[in-house]
């Protein structure tokens, strides 16, 4: 059983972004690059996998499509504890372009379970993991908190509108998953960092870029109005305001 | 030529989130100089699909296949594309929740249409076709242009205000089976949660932090939420400590949500709990300390202890109530 964690590049969470070149790049002075929480929650739970022998996972890898400039953030997945890494070399941010890079890198390599994040932290996408699946021809489960091994066949737990569904699919297939997956991610050791540096990343170039949509411009949020503040004495005033001003019932 | 937008459904229910939909897609439709048309998957009563035309549809496609019980993202993809084909479709739309996001992407490489996800606003523009959609998780919007012929749209729930535009409809009930071996995804089981408003859902949504100390404190949030007809919510690390249950968790990885008022009770509004919430239509902060950032998102705010501040908003509440 091989397992595929597919990972983004993003800013910290906690990055306030700007933007240059008339508001239609991202100035990415100064941020500080990290794996998309989701993907690093993925990877954790790939390895917990793994570290189960029952489940008999011979390995994870890590697969992203990005420039050189990311193979920082592949060497983390890599110190986290990833057995191998693939790096698609093109510079792309639509997500078509991106799981079409990627489906065409891993076709050939028969992961029996594909992971990727429920979204990008940059992009807001959602479509990246969805995508890949349509490409490969694989089944997909979408919005995944739980995977187990049940006699070689995953046991997915789904959250759908108010409940979850807990089925099965037999590999492969991508599962894009969601919160639950892990608790908390697992953080690289110092003999991780050590051996990372000595896995291979392996690196395809891209055919083509086949891009269907494009990002024209950015605008930043409009200020919200300055905050209202009602005296902690005179609290029950605070409902009239909602009442009479904003309206909300 | 023509908007097509699909609509899941509840135990054979609609909610608001499908009329949303449907009140979007009729305006993109009148935007394009098309109709709107609905495709409604699932077992779904006539009277039930006859609610659809009121927000403008003015063609309602229903498949109730006995194999399209379970949501299995490759036979539905096959089918909505299908549909999509029959009715021209050059613009399809699906709900920002865990079915549109499983259904969309598959949809955008099958009919090789791009895709812009989680939008909340009207196209900006239909030629070039550019949308308006959040990124960086609320703290900042980017502009797309889908450069396709056909065209695919998330809508953010709750984003998106209900338009009543009753037009003459036709009800075609479809037969399509899904392909052959597609069903991939078995259902072993299925938990509902019953009784309780979903996030989701909500109009009204109350949320405790770290800052009401400890689980025992929730008795009055509970209170205010229930006078209110609101959901409860809560910060990552009250989820985390097991005070409430992990479904509560917002922020940018639990819930993301958009009510028309968000109450936050002792929560210092981390980066990543803004982005769970900032799209909301009102925010209200309650914190002891006035430096703490969610006072920069409210626009209403109390400097207070929650424990002394709850029972006066349960008290006003009441009393508002009463009259
Ligand atoms: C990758 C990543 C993802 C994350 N995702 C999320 C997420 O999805 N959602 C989320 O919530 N967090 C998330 N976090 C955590 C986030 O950074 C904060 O740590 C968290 O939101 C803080 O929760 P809190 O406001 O309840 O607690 P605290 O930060 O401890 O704040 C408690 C607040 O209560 C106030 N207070 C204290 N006593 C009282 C009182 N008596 N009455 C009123 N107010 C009082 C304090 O002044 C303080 O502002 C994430 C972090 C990371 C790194
Ligand atoms: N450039 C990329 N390389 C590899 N995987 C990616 C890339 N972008 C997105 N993904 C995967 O797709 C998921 C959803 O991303 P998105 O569709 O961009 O929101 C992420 O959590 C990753 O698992």
């Amino acid at each position: 059983m091989k397992i595929l964690v597919c990972i983004s590049h993003v800013p910290d969470t906690t990055t306030k972004v700007k933007f240059i070149n008339e508001s239609k790049t991202l100035d990415v002075n100064g941020i500080q690059w990290v794996i998309n929480p989701w993907d690093e929650l993925a990877l954790t739970r790939a390895l917990e996998l793994k570290d189960d022998a029952a489940n008999g996972i011979q390995t994870v890898t890590v697969a992203h499509v990005g420039a050189a400039t990311s193979d920082p953030t592949i060497r983390k997945a890599l110190a986290i504890g990833a057995d191998d890494a693939i790096r698609v070399n093109v510079e792309t941010t639509d997500a078509y372009s991106i799981a079409s890079h990627l489906a065409d890198a891993i076709r050939n390599e028969n992961f029996d379970l594909i992971l990727c994040g429920i979204e990008s932290s940059d992009h807001n996408g959602s479509t990246v993991g969805g995508m890949l699946a349509e490409f490969l021809g694989y089944p997909s489960v979408t919005g995944v908190s739980s995977v187990t091994f049940e006699n070689g066949v995953p046991l997915i737990i789904r959250e759908i509108d108010g409940g979850k569904e807990i089925l099965t699919v037999n590999p492969p297939l991508v599962a894009v998953v969601q919160k639950g997956i892990a608790r908390e991610p697992r953080i690289a050791a110092m003999r991780g960092i050590m051996m990372a540096r000595t896995k291979p990343i392996k690196v395809v170039e891209a055919q083509g870029i086949d891009c269907l949509t494009e990002v024209v411009g950015y605008e930043l949020p409009k200020p919200r109005a300055a905050c209202k503040y009602v005296n902690a004495d005179d609290a029950g005033q605070l409902i009239a305001l909602l009442q009479n001003e904003a309206k909300v019932f | 030529m023509s908007v097509l937008v699909f609509l899941e459904n509840w135990d054979g229910k609609f909610k608001k989130l499908s009329f949303e939909l449907i009140s979007y897609a009729a305006k993109v439709a009148e935007m394009l100089d098309d109709k709107a048309v609905v495709l409604s998957i699932g077992k779904v009563d006539s009277s039930e699909l006859e609610k659809l035309a009121a927000f403008g549809a003015s063609k309602i496609i229903s498949i109730e296949n006995d194999l399209l019980k379970t949501l299995d993202d490759q036979a539905y993809a096959g089918i909505i594309a299908e549909v999509a084909g029959r009715s021209n479709a050059k613009v399809l739309i699906l709900a920002n929740n865990n079915t549109g996001k499983a259904l969309a992407p598959r949809l955008s490489v099958r009919l090789r249409a791009g895709i812009a996800s989680g939008v909340s606003k009207l196209p900006l523009s239909t030629d070039p076709f550019t949308v308006y959609k959040k990124v960086y998780s609320g703290k900042a919007f980017a502009h797309v242009t889908i450069k396709t012929g056909i065209k695919i749209l998330t809508l953010a729930q709750n984003s998106f205000d209900l338009v009543e535009s009753p037009q003459s409809f036709v009800l075609e009930k479809m037969d399509l089976q899904p392909e052959a071996g597609l069903m991939k995804t078995n259902v072993k089981d299925v938990q509902k949660q019953t009784g309780k408003i979903l996030i989701s859902d909500a109009d009204i949504v109350v949320s405790g932090g770290r800052g009401m100390k400890s689980p025992e404190n929730w008795g009055p949030l509970v209170e205010l939420a229930q006078l209110l007809g609101a959901a409860t919510a809560c910060s990552r690390p009250v989820s985390d400590e097991g005070w409430r249950s992990h479904d509560e968790h917002t922020g940018q990885t639990g819930k993301i949500i958009a009510p028309n008022l968000y109450i936050a009770i002792g929560i210092s509004g981390a980066t990543q709990h803004l982005a769970g919430i900032s799209s909301s239509k009102f925010i209200v902060a309650i914190n002891t300390d006035k430096d703490a950032p969610v006072f920069e998102a409210a626009q209403y705010g109390i400097i207070g202890d929650a424990a002394k501040i709850l029972p006066k908003l349960v008290e006003a509440v009441k009393e508002m109530k009463s009259k």
